[in-house]
């Protein structure tokens, strides 16, 4: 059966690229403990993570799941909630930083 | 002959997966539970007409006020807008169905089955030991932690709360995913997105707010559910965690909850008052990005239901300025329905009135909500009946009145029959009259100093307090009047209601050009639009033409099936498990669902 | 399964049920996220120990989070097969996803008996509550992932699955490495952000 979607689909990534992806997701989890075991990268611990952690995210979204190759309206569905997601992630933490450490610790109040 | 004989019998409808039937499965259903909800309402304003009541003691008094608000909006109003939402909107973009019909039976059901087990608790105490025939929940709507914790609530009544409340976002989500689909994948040929009816695109906002909050809220319900059930201390202290979390997970879906229950009623107002102003809805374009902007945004401003809680200055100012930003939008809309009405040709339908009174109501309502806005001034005015006034200002006088405006707009259309207008325009003004005369005095007694959710109040508790309780209470007392002739108005109508054509209304848009109520296929042709109001001629279109009145060729349209229900029945029996202490239910649950789930999966179902 | 829903011209020109599952895995970014806030609001608010160092095995949930990586490998390569019709490695692609899966599920379920025999169970401190509960929905999700995989390759040796099923496979790959992309998620922050 085929669909008005799948004319888009033309451009199906070959097994070699999948394999391509597979290495580069795992040399990036091999830096990621990397960086967790070697100490001269902990000043920069969390950047780089959360860099190489975002890279293999987007390297399975844009390939694995297709989306790079399929319509842009999947993305925005994908998209726009990951944003609302990260917003009210941020939103939290900076709400709650300095606020809980007034609770348990009975710290001063205001 | 133009399509198989609808099927009859109770079973035709437990097996239904017909929009049009699910629609109005719905709709009886929050009906009932929104005489139900009126009911704790007026029991409500019968204790508190005058200091010192006795008419029920402080513990029903809280299972009272939180069950209020929690069927009404729960299993009233959302229910009622998604009556429309499964009636309507299939009509309005020129569809056969919703494109998951069985999902769409499926998310009824849980409804159904949800608002029992939650109401059901009213009768089950002796089950439980305790020494009440009630163990409803008594914890307000909104379930603040810690009362919530097991220590401070140690009956089954919050778990009644939190277990039918998560049952019941399993209805909302599914059905969301359902219309989200339905509106962008089966509009007729040529209905563009900006040619779509203001009530599907505030319908379609709706959903995706739904989708995005209503998991959080489910985070929230379960970290209740481990802390009451399994010793978590996801809001205890003495461990280092805190209630205010509650508070956030609670306000960052109930924020995005409170458009979700707004957005319909604006988007039936935005198609009633062109119809009977016999004039296109004026900037329209504007009306539209308006919703959408209204959904985005009220993303950003949760913890405006926070302000007393000590979040600080900085989030304060940011939560007040967003607040203060989401009234221009609201305020937008207002102008372009005000101006939709100039200069029309007004016919003064009882639909035109409920319609008319949602502007007036809503701009009430909205200035309460934008003085809560400020944080100094909300320090006054919050966890008092001002708050109350502005709620019900936003929900009575806007979203009750929106679905009244549709029901008796669209009831011809749902039923063959016009509701008599004589009878609906005195259900209208006894409930405009009655509504102000509740609520209006709420916003003094509360800057007068009366705060929520207390059982009763001294003589003395403040100047004329009293008196204006009295009032709201006769206020509420009239609401009932006008409710008891509006169901009277239904009941006669079955038999003696004038029987309404395709179109009593000289409608605009696709849902008026087949007849009423429509053949179970919807529409013979499905027709080709053309622009925003396909059934009246303007400058640039002539009028479309009425599908013809019989199919060129037979139409099939899918079966009924019972996995939807097989299935919808797992959840309640999964719920009932902590209830009752036992794993086994939690295992039959399981396998209810599975089994529910992999049937429906492998049965033959043609759309 | 029923195939109607996608023979069906459609306003968008998308599949209705891909469309469906994107928005579906959009909501489930809110719950993800909602529980993942929750965990780093709570971080280091834990009033008694074991604390995450005192617990959390790295080398182990390395192997964990290489094993899921190479399950989402897998997955493409079954869609791939069933696109093509070629069942023989379909068969042979679904099952290795699906025992990835599982032996990630074993991984966490030796993890989870590990720390409770360390003295971090479900009620010990705010740590475990938000651990649990997070990484246990993960393992959740993970468990319906790997029934629905079992269910298409039990399907497939039926002869039931082919490439008319493709999308239905798609679809269930979508979920997989939806969960995959959560543990990529979970991985940071959980255990080398600590």
């Amino acid at each position: 059966m085929t669909e008005p979607g799948q004319a888009r689909e033309r451009a199906h990534p070959n097994i070699g690229t999948y394999l391509r992806v597979a290495a580069v997701l795992v040399i990036l989890t091999v830096l990621e403990v990397g960086v967790f075991y070697v100490p001269a990268f902990h000043p920069m611990l969390v950047p780089v993570l959360l860099v190489l952690s975002a890279c293999k995210f987007a390297l399975v979204v844009l390939f694995y799941m297709h989306l790079k190759m399929d319509s842009p309206f999947f993305s925005f569905l994908f998209g726009a909630p990951l944003l609302l997601a990260t917003g009210v992630l941020v939103a939290l933490l900076l709400l709650f930083y300095g606020t809980l450490t007034l609770r348990g610790a009975g710290g001063a109040g205001g | 002959m133009s399509g198989p004989p609808e099927a009859r019998g109770l079973r035709s409808w437990l097996l239904t997966t017909d929009h049009k039937r699910i629609g109005l499965l719905y709709f009886w259903t929050a009906l009932a539970f929104f005489l139900v909800g009126g009911l704790e309402a007026l029991v409500i304003r019968l204790q508190l007409a005058q200091p010192n009541g006795r008419l029920v003691g402080a513990e029903t008094f809280n299972q009272l006020f939180t069950m209020h608000a929690t069927t009404m909006v729960f299993l009233a109003l959302m229910p009622l807008s998604a009556s429309f939402f499964n009636y309507i909107v299939p009509l309005q973009i020129g569809a056969r169905d919703v494109v998951f019909p069985r999902l769409n039976a499926f998310s009824y059901w849980v409804f159904l089955l949800g608002g029992l087990f939650m109401n059901a608790s009213w009768f089950v105490g002796p089950l439980f030991g305790a020494g009440t025939l009630s163990v409803a929940p008594d914890g307000g709507w909104f379930g603040y932690a810690n009362l919530t914790s097991r220590q401070y609530s140690p009956g089954p009544n919050i778990d009644f709360w939190v277990l039918g409340l998560q049952i019941l976002g399993i209805s909302s989500l599914a059905a969301a995913f359902n219309f989200i689909v339905t509106i962008l994948n089966l509009r007729a040929p040529g209905l563009k997105m900006m040619r779509l009816p203001t009530f599907t695109w505030m319908t379609l906002v709706t959903q995706f707010l739904i989708i995005t909050a209503f998991p959080v809220i489910t985070v929230g319900l379960v970290f209740l559910v481990f802390d009451r059930f399994f010793g978590t201390h996801f809001y205890v202290v003495q461990a280092g965690g805190t209630p205010v979390l509650w508070q956030h997970l609670f306000w960052l879906f109930g924020h995005p909850e409170v458009y979700i229950l707004i957005l319909p009623a604006m988007g039936i107002v935005s198609e009633v008052l062109p119809t009977f102003a016999r004039k296109p809805l004026f900037g329209y374009t504007v009306v539209v990005y308006s919703g959408v902007l209204i959904g985005f945004m009220g993303w950003g401003v949760w913890s405006h239901h926070m302000f007393s809680v000590g979040l600080g200055p900085i989030a304060d100012s940011v939560f007040g300025a967003t607040t203060m930003l989401i009234a221009v939008p609201t305020g937008v809309k207002i102008f372009n329905w005000i101006a939709t009405l100039w200069g029309g040709d007004i016919r003064g339908t009882t639909a035109l009135h409920f319609a008319v009174g949602f502007i007036a109501m809503f701009i009430i309502g909205g200035l309460s909500g934008v003085s809560h806005a400020s944080p100094p001034a909300d320090l006054q005015q919050t966890d008092t009946y001002y708050v109350v006034a502005h709620i019900h200002y936003v929900l009575f006088g806007g979203t009750i009145f929106g679905l009244f405006a549709g029901m008796y707009y669209w009831w011809p259309k749902m039923t063959g029959r016009l509701l008599n207008e004589a009878l609906g325009k005195v259900h209208f003004w006894l409930t405009f009259i009655g509504m102000n005369l509740a609520f209006f005095p709420m916003h003094f007694i509360g800057l007068l100093g009366m705060p929520r959710r207390i059982y009763t109040y001294a003589p003395d508790l403040g100047a004329g307090i009293a008196q204006l309780n009295l009032v709201s209470t006769i206020g509420a007392l009239l609401i009932g009047v006008a409710t008891l002739v509006f169901v009277w108005n239904m009941w006669r109508t079955r038999r003696h209601g004038q029987a309404a054509g395709n179109d009593p209304w000289g409608g605009a848009t696709l849902e008026w050009s087949i007849p009423s109520p429509p053949p179970v296929y919807n529409f013979s042709v499905i027709p080709t639009v053309e622009s925003r109001l396909p059934r009246w001629k303007s400058e640039h279109h002539a009028a479309m033409r009425d599908p013809p009145a019989a199919p060129p060729a037979p139409i099939h349209v899918p079966g009924g099936s019972m996995w939807p229900l097989v299935t919808a029945l797992g959840l309640p029996v999964l719920a009932l498990a902590p209830l009752a202490h036992a794993l086994w239910l939690a295992f039959l649950g399981a396998a209810i669902l599975l089994i529910g789930i992999y049937r429906w999966a492998f049965e033959p179902f043609e759309v | 399964m029923t195939h109607a829903a996608a023979t069906h011209h459609t306003s968008m020109g998308l599949d209705s049920r891909k469309m469906a599952f994107w928005a579906f895995i959009g909501s489930e970014c809110l719950l993800f996220g909602s529980l993942i806030s929750t965990y780093l609001v709570y971080k280091g608010k834990s009033v008694v120990g074991p604390y995450p160092h005192e617990v959390l095995n790295i080398p182990f949930t390395s192997f964990s989070t290489f094993d899921l990586l190479m399950s989402s490998l897998m997955m493409v390569l079954a869609l791939a097969a069933v696109q093509r019709g070629d069942m023989k490695w379909a068969k042979i692609w679904l099952f290795a996803t699906a025992f990835l899966g599982l032996i990630f599920l074993a991984g966490q379920v030796y993890e989870f008996t590990s720390f409770v025999h360390e003295g971090l169970t479900l009620q010990t401190n705010l740590f475990a509550c938000t651990f649990y509960v997070l990484t246990g929905t993960h393992g959740a999700h993970v468990t319906v992932g790997v029934l629905w995989l079992l269910t298409l390759w039990v399907r497939a040796l039926q002869g039931k699955l082919g490439p008319a099923h493709a999308l239905t496979v798609e679809i269930s790959g979508l979920y997989w490495h939806f969960v995959d992309v959560v543990w990529i998620v979970i991985f940071t922050v959980v255990y080398l952000i600590q």
